[in-house]
């Protein structure tokens, strides 16, 4: 009976390989499409985090590729004799500084203007305003300097500079780029004359936006960004740990607490734009905040961070065991005293840690600061909470906006200032959760 | 400034009224504090809470509100001069007075004759409100943190139970705090209604939601006679849904695999490198991925499309040839490409949560009964992590709807009805942005229209995040 169901195999011993039955046979075969739907499988997973990192890789190489550059810069150093005959002692903000400049520069090169200022133009066309503006405040400091020759150091054109950097190129067709060959004739002599040196670019951080390219700074942005976040964590950090505090250790759970609970939950998810909109309508069109500036925004961006502080507190408190609370209570400890001498010091490293995650999201966050007129040329450093301002991530967007190539450089440049900000609070983040977390 | 100065004030007066409710609770009880009810500390901070916090909300109203008190006061009578002008003119006017008046630069516009000495009337009228809202919130406020120190003061003897009271006062401060995040959803909700109701009342909400085109500008001219129709949102609608289901496109599958591979496949090194890194393409700003798209992925679609476009041209697909080598940088493609990789690490980090919370007794059983672990991954526990899967989509739909600067730097401008992905189109986020940023009036559909589209888009996110909760909620499994 047995035997009936048994598999035919042969007598003990006498089983070879080569007599393996048609059913054996068809497992062997299944056994290895599923060994390779196996290593498919698995290849398609490894595929796609590879993916995921190339995709990384690429675009912080991209922008550090094309943002490294604005790092660097090149100074040119040339004797300007301040002829008399061409400034006016009592109007010293009249004189045009940039021809005087020019006229140094054509005489160290060599050349001579023609009548119709070609030559001058071509020059003026290399060379940054910034000698003008240096020219002008040496000699309101000083007017006996009139007459006799200064050397003054400055940076050059944005255009020239992207040719000594080596992204404007000579093999390039003439008619393509910004500069034309007697141009690059010029700067190679001036390099050769040793008049050309590189070096670290200061500007980019002592200046403000400026319709120039290379005397466009990130400074005004810094200080923009850093007093609105100022305002947020000022607003976010208290209001929502103190929200989460009473949700989460005094609120009775009933129907109006679930109610605050999901939409908490729900307003973590709502588009950035849409607090935009609301900032537009509440605080500039309701309450007259002044526009674009750091308090409206950071007002706005206060309001965006509250939920996700709130919930991040809320589970840094539920991570702290009931035992302390109890032994608090046990003690003759009120609720509050429990819960402010004991639970929420310990609760304190994870809510800091959310807090600052949250700040370093708002500090990238765009969107809702267009709406609120952020989006304005502001060519220094904000006077005060209430004045204009505009703020790192906005500034690569109007910089991104910019027609001029060198622009895109200094986009990209601003862009890593903005990333390495953003790396250090999540590094303080992520040590701060290493040092002070406790596992209970 | 005055309101920093006089909180400064408040603060030490407040500091005041701890330091001598502390000296009067010790020496009701006799200098021995152990009598008391509470800690000397209570019965201090229960004077300084009824000396400060009053006044301190009373002067936080002040700043907030007198500016527009001041505004509708100066604004209450208007002279004739005045009324004569256009609407926006008039605004100017007075916010001109009230700027002279404050000491600030006023607008370029030069006034002159009567409209001068109207002028100068209303900034020293402008100077006599703004002296008497300021002078009358902080007598106001004055009077107030007095008579709570007042009120406070006589209260305080050793039977006195400070601390409860003061504990009702935090426990207060606590509630409020937490109602503020309930304010907040109901200003925004409130704020979206209010502004695109004056938008409705010009435009229907069927043409809004239904019309096929899209022009706002045209509508600015208050000539236009059939400024109807301009503001159909359909092709925004249409170019939104494009670029969503092509960043889903590439999220999805790279990030449920990514989040498969690392959950059940990876050893712990490699798991514990690569979601670090994963965090890194989490944590880049909205806007630099932008600048990306814009600058890097565009012209290199651009270039790729325009080379085979050249190899197609001539042989049989001669038309599909002309079409690519006309392509241009602002496609839908590379926004959407470019939100599923920002999206990635979203979708990933969410599924890797979701099939962690699987119980390993799942899969066990399934190793048990021979299978492999890549039909453990099909059959068990995908199956079991499906519902918090779908949700995870969605939320990243949800996300994928509301990205803004993305598309606002790397999608067009142009609304178009069409479903070609080598085509530009426009979002509806990216319509908000540009409806607003600029010089805008506030009265025009133009702007009205953008808290229309903003309408629109919190209910649908809204609506797909409750969605979410909902599917969890229902088909969770229960294992323990």
């Amino acid at each position: 009976m047995t035997d009936a169901v048994a598999p035919p195999v042969g007598p003990a011993g006498s089983a070879a390989p080569a007599s393996l039955t048609a059913q054996q046979v068809a497992m062997e075969a299944r056994l290895k499409k599923r060994h390779r739907a196996e290593t498919w499988f698995k290849a398609q997973g490894l595929m796609a985090i590879t993916i995921a990192m190339i995709f990384l890789v690429v675009l912080v190489g991209r922008i550090v590729g094309q943002g490294y550059t604005t790092f660097q810069t090149h100074t040119l150093s040339i004797p300007v004799y301040l002829n008399p005959e061409r400034i006016d002692v009592a109007d010293l903000e009249g004189v045009n500084y940039d021809y005087i400049v020019a006229e140094a520069t054509m005489k160290k090169l060599g050349v001579q203007d023609d009548d119709l200022g070609l030559v001058s133009g071509k020059v003026m066309d290399l060379i940054s305003r910034d000698f003008g503006f240096q020219l002008l405040n040496q000699l309101k400091a000083d007017k006996s300097l009139i007459g006799k020759t200064v050397t003054v150091t400055g940076p050059f054109k944005a255009d020239a500079d992207l040719y000594f950097k080596g992204e404007i190129k000579r093999s390039t067709e003439e008619g393509d780029r910004k500069l034309d060959n007697q141009q690059l004739d010029w700067l190679d002599q001036l390099e050769k004359e040793g008049s050309v040196k590189s070096g670290f670019n200061f500007a980019f951080f002592k200046n403000s936006d400026s319709t120039e390219p290379e005397q466009a700074g990130v400074l005004g942005a810094v200080v923009g960004s850093a007093m609105m976040l100022l305002i947020t964590a000022l607003i976010a950090v208290p209001m929502g740990v103190m929200a989460a505090v009473y949700l989460e250790e005094f609120a009775p759970k009933n129907r109006w607490t679930d109610i605050i609970e999901v939409n908490i939950n729900n307003l973590a998810a709502v588009p950035s734009i849409v607090y935009g909109l609301l900032g537009l309508a509440l605080f500039i069109n309701w309450l007259h905040v002044p526009r674009s500036s750091p308090l409206v925004g950071g007002l706005v961006l206060a309001l965006m961070a509250l939920p996700t502080v709130i919930i991040a507190t809320r589970s840094a408190l539920k991570a702290v065991p009931p035992s302390i609370r109890e032994a608090a209570l046990g003690v003759g400890a009120s609720k509050t005293q429990t819960v402010f001498h004991h639970v929420l010091p310990l609760a304190m490293p994870g809510v800091m840690t959310g807090a600052i995650l949250s700040l370093a999201h708002a500090l990238g966050e765009t969107a809702p600061l267009l709406m609120i007129g952020m989006v304005s040329f502001v060519p220094g450093v904000p006077e005060g909470f209430t004045g204009a301002a505009t703020v790192l991530p906005v500034q690569v967007f109007i910089w991104e906006n910019a027609s001029e190539r060198a622009f895109h450089e200094r986009t990209a440049g601003a862009i890593i200032v903005l990333l390495v900000f953003m790396i250090v609070m999540n590094a303080a983040a992520v040590i701060l959760r290493r040092r002070f977390e406790r596992r209970w | 400034m005055l309101t920093w100065l006089s909180l400064l004030f408040l603060a030490l007066f407040s500091g005041a009224a701890f330091m001598l409710g502390k000296r009067r609770a010790v020496k009701t009880a006799g200098g021995a504090a152990r009598v008391l009810h509470s800690l000397p500390g209570y019965y201090g901070g229960y004077a300084a809470l009824w000396a400060g916090v009053p006044a301190a909300a009373l002067l936080l109203l002040g700043a907030m509100f007198g500016g527009r008190v001041e505004e509708a006061m100066l604004q209450a009578e208007r002279p004739a001069v005045v009324q004569a002008l256009e609407l926006d003119r008039q605004e100017a006017f007075f916010s001109d007075a009230q700027a002279i008046a404050q000491g600030t630069t006023p607008s370029d516009v030069v006034y002159e004759g009567e409209l001068k000495a109207a002028l100068d009337v209303k900034v020293v009228e402008a100077r006599r409100i703004e002296n008497l809202i300021r002078s009358s919130v902080l007598g106001l406020a004055g009077v107030v943190a007095l008579a709570g120190f007042l009120l406070a003061f006589p209260r305080l003897n050793a039977d006195f139970r400070a601390r409860n009271r003061v504990e009702g006062w935090v426990g207060g401060l606590l509630m409020t705090c937490s109602i503020l995040a309930v304010l907040t959803t109901l200003g925004i909700v409130l704020s979206l209604i209010w502004e695109s109701w004056r938008f409705f009342q010009s435009v229907s909400p069927l043409s809004f939601l239904l019309g096929t085109e899209w022009s706002p500008q045209i509508a600015m001219r208050e000539d236009q006679v059939a400024s109807e129709g301009a503001f159909g949102a359909v092709p925004l609608f249409a170019g939104t849904f494009l670029i969503m289901m092509i960043s889903m496109a590439v999220a999805a599958p790279v990030g449920l695999y990514s989040a498969i591979y690392l959950s059940e496949y990876a050893s712990r090194p490699v798991r514990s490198t690569i979601k670090p890194l994963l965090e890194v393409l989490a944590g880049v700003p909205t806007v630099v991925y932008g600048f990306f798209a814009a600058l890097t992925v565009g012209p290199l679609f651009r270039a790729g499309f325009n080379a085979l476009g050249a190899m197609l041209i001539g042989g049989p697909f001669d038309g599909v040839g002309q079409y690519l080598m006309e392509v241009q940088n602002q496609m839908a493609l590379v926004a959407g490409v470019v939100m599923g990789i920002m999206l990635i690490p979203f979708v990933s980090s969410l599924s890797d949560d979701i099939i962690n919370a699987v119980p390993q007794a799942l899969r066990d059983g399934s190793y048990a009964m021979g299978a492999t672990k890549s039909e453990t991954v099909k059959k068990v526990v995908l199956p079991a992590a499906l519902p918090g899967i779908m949700a995870a989509m969605l939320l990243a739909i949800s996300r994928a709807v509301g990205e803004t600067m993305i598309v606002t730097m790397a999608a067009g401008l142009q609304a178009k009805l069409t479903a070609n992905p080598l085509d530009t189109v426009t979002t509806v986020t990216v319509q908000i942005v540009t409806l607003l940023t600029g010089d805008q009036e506030f009265d025009s559909p133009k702007t009205l229209a953008a808290f229309g589209l903003g309408l629109t888009l919190f209910v649908v996110t809204l609506g797909l995040n409750i969605i979410a909760l909902r599917i969890v909620q229902k088909y969770r499994e229960q294992y323990d």
